[in-house]
């Protein structure tokens, strides 16, 4: 089963690219994009369960706490592409991994839950409570997700970090793409997916 | 680096049950091709003891090498004899149905050169004087180790490991396979392992020799001649060693504070549950382990630094490997931390190497390694099956 994000990740994607997964999961993403792309993936997940089948499936995963930073791990340019799928909103210092990702790949591919999606706005809003969707299904006291953030929220951050936006895609769970989605993302887009580089200077 | 200090270990009883390889028996292979050591001496010919479990298929691609530790043998798995009240060091990972599955693979494990456990070492009749060598068989290293297993695997008619695989002193000697022989091992699993000692590692090696060499039964080596054996040394490197393979939690765990008669005595008789267990592991491997071997053996320890013959730079060390590697760590060993195995991984990884690398959560420190963790046995599980269906595949084309 494909997320909504796959396609279009997968599109941005050369062939035989090397390519890492910042917290992979059981690595259906990498298996993914290997089979589509022939890519050279290394991903890294922190649960126990999840590196197991990882690594029952043949993958090469390493076994890291994200929060802890990846910098140690791989040498500058060690990649092509560096994804964080779905990921960025759980981590205690998204802002260092970012910088970290564009340290030790020349691109890196960001997919997160928009927070400015309509109903989000609506049930924060209008309803006053925290919301609860299919991209965001958890209630807030049990949650992974610590750093939600806006379209609007994730390009300012990129602009203070010199972070270069390559590519945006808005999709919704549906993995559709409509008039009203590419006139007013921010509003309609329920997963934002950016491909970003270092700002060249 | 030793045996299992379980005190009820997981896999017991009869030989016949379930996922046991049942009864083995050693075998021996004679090499007479001399062996040039890295110290510049040669051994012109020598014995090596192995065991055998599970069948080597047409194609001889289903053979996986087993490293031991510092005081392990050849006898990973089974018994020798249906009344042994404990089976090999490792079964808990190798038999039918287990992780290191001897329905599909035939495992090899061997007693190192220089051991003392039927393979040539300290034991034997030195061919120039016809006495045992004791103290004058030469120092050996990893790699002299690795050059001995490569003459028996050619021996069994293999060419290449499906897999090499060993933890502590045996995951060095993988990673040593994987840069002597790159196009003789498929996988490389190097588990509670380090690219080289610590400080404080050499260190504990050398309280653990000195303990030995200053036994007054020690008699420079020469102890076999004096009818004598260095016991009181001996006993005590082994309980430093038992110090170090377990973790601060896993000695609080299983022993506590305990008194083993209840009150304290105010003297200097085992008192405590910890010292008898200490006393028991320290007595016991006297019996079965030879002072000369456990000198030499902490030397091979402390030699090995594959990094040092590329400018200390690991990543140049490892690159002629051509193997997949799986390399594991447990959370609570602080002989052979998790940090160590990252630099092994790193290394790995800046050459653009095929890794995994699974840390594993465990309280039982160094000796963590031969416990049949669940976790742990999945990933090895997860990862051995992987190697049996390329086998599988390969054979099909």
């Amino acid at each position: 089963m494909n997320r909504p994000d796959w396609d279009i990740v997968t599109g941005w994607i050369r062939e035989d690219a090397r390519v890492l997964d910042l917290g992979c999961g059981d690595g259906a993403l990498l298996r993914h994009l290997i089979a589509k792309r022939s890519v050279r993936g290394v991903g890294m997940e922190v649960d126990d369960e999840r590196v197991a089948r990882g690594v029952a499936a043949d993958l090469n995963i390493i076994q890291a706490d994200l929060d802890d930073g990846i910098r140690d791990w791989f040498g500058q340019h060690s990649f092509d592409y560096v994804l964080v799928s779905q990921t960025i909103q759980a981590i205690r210092r998204p802002e260092r991994l970012l910088g970290e990702m564009l340290d030790i790949a020349s691109e890196g591919i960001v997919t997160f839950p928009n927070m400015g999606y309509w109903r989000n706005r609506w049930q924060l809003g209008v309803q006053g409570m925290m919301p609860t969707t299919k991209a965001l299904p958890n209630p807030w006291y049990n949650t992974p997700n610590i750093h939600l953030c806006t379209l609007r929220d994730f390009e300012s951050l990129c602009e203070g970090l010199g972070i270069e936006i390559l590519d945006r895609a808005v999709v919704d769970q549906n993995r559709r793409s409509s008039p009203l989605l590419r006139a007013l993302p921010n509003w309609f887009g329920e997963h934002a997916i950016y491909r970003i580089r270092k700002r060249v200077v | 680096m030793s045996e299992s200090t379980a005190k009820n270990p997981p896999v017991g009883g009869a030989t016949h049950q379930p996922g046991s390889v049942g009864l083995v028996e050693p075998q021996t292979a004679h090499i007479d091709t001399p062996l040039l050591l890295d110290c510049g001496r040669r051994i012109e010919e020598y014995d090596l003891v192995y065991e055998t479990y599970g069948e080597l298929n047409a194609r001889a691609d289903n053979a996986v090498l087993i490293c031991h530790a510092l005081s392990g043998d050849h006898h990973a798995a089974g018994r020798h004899r249906p009344e042994d009240r404990k089976p090999g060091w490792w079964d808990t990972a190798i038999g039918p149905g287990k992780p290191i599955d001897t329905d599909r693979f035939f495992v090899v494990c061997v007693n190192n050169l220089g051991g003392c456990k039927g393979s040539t070492g300290p034991l034997s009749d030195n061919p120039e004087t016809g006495r045992p060598y004791g103290p004058d068989f030469p120092i050996l290293t990893v790699r002299d180790w690795v050059n001995s297993q490569h003459a028996l695997m050619r021996r069994l008619g293999i060419s290449r490991w499906a897999a090499v695989t060993g933890g502590s002193l045996g995951g060095m000697q993988v990673m040593q396979w994987a840069i002597s022989y790159p196009e003789a091992i498929a996988h490389a699993v190097v588990i509670a392992a380090a690219p080289k000692l610590s400080a404080q590692n050499i260190a504990f090696n050398e309280v653990a020799r000195q303990a030995i060499i200053t036994d007054p039964d020690f008699h420079d080596g020469r102890y076999a001649e004096h009818g004598a054996i260095p016991r009181r040394g001996l006993m005590l490197a082994r309980m430093l060693g038992h110090i170090t393979y377990l973790s601060d939690d896993a000695m609080r765990a299983k022993f506590g504070r305990e008194l083993r008669s209840g009150k304290v005595q105010y003297g200097f008789d085992v008192e405590f549950q910890v010292e008898s267990y200490l006393r028991y592991q320290g007595t016991s491997f006297v019996d079965r382990f030879d002072a000369n071997t456990y000198l030499l053996m902490t030397k091979a320890l402390d030699y090995f630094d594959p990094a040092a013959e590329a400018d200390d730079d690991l990543a140049t060390a490892l690159a002629p490997a051509t193997a997949r590697f799986l390399v594991v760590s447990f959370t609570s060993d602080w002989r052979f931390s998790p940090v160590r195995s990252k630099e092994i991984v790193r290394a790995l990884l800046a050459t653009g190497k095929s890794v995994s690398y699974a840390e594993v959560e465990a309280h039982q420190g160094h000796d963590a390694f031969l416990m049949p963790i669940p976790y742990y046995h999945q990933v090895l599980r997860g990862y051995f099956d992987n190697i049996a269906r390329t086998m599988t595949e390969e054979g099909v084309e």
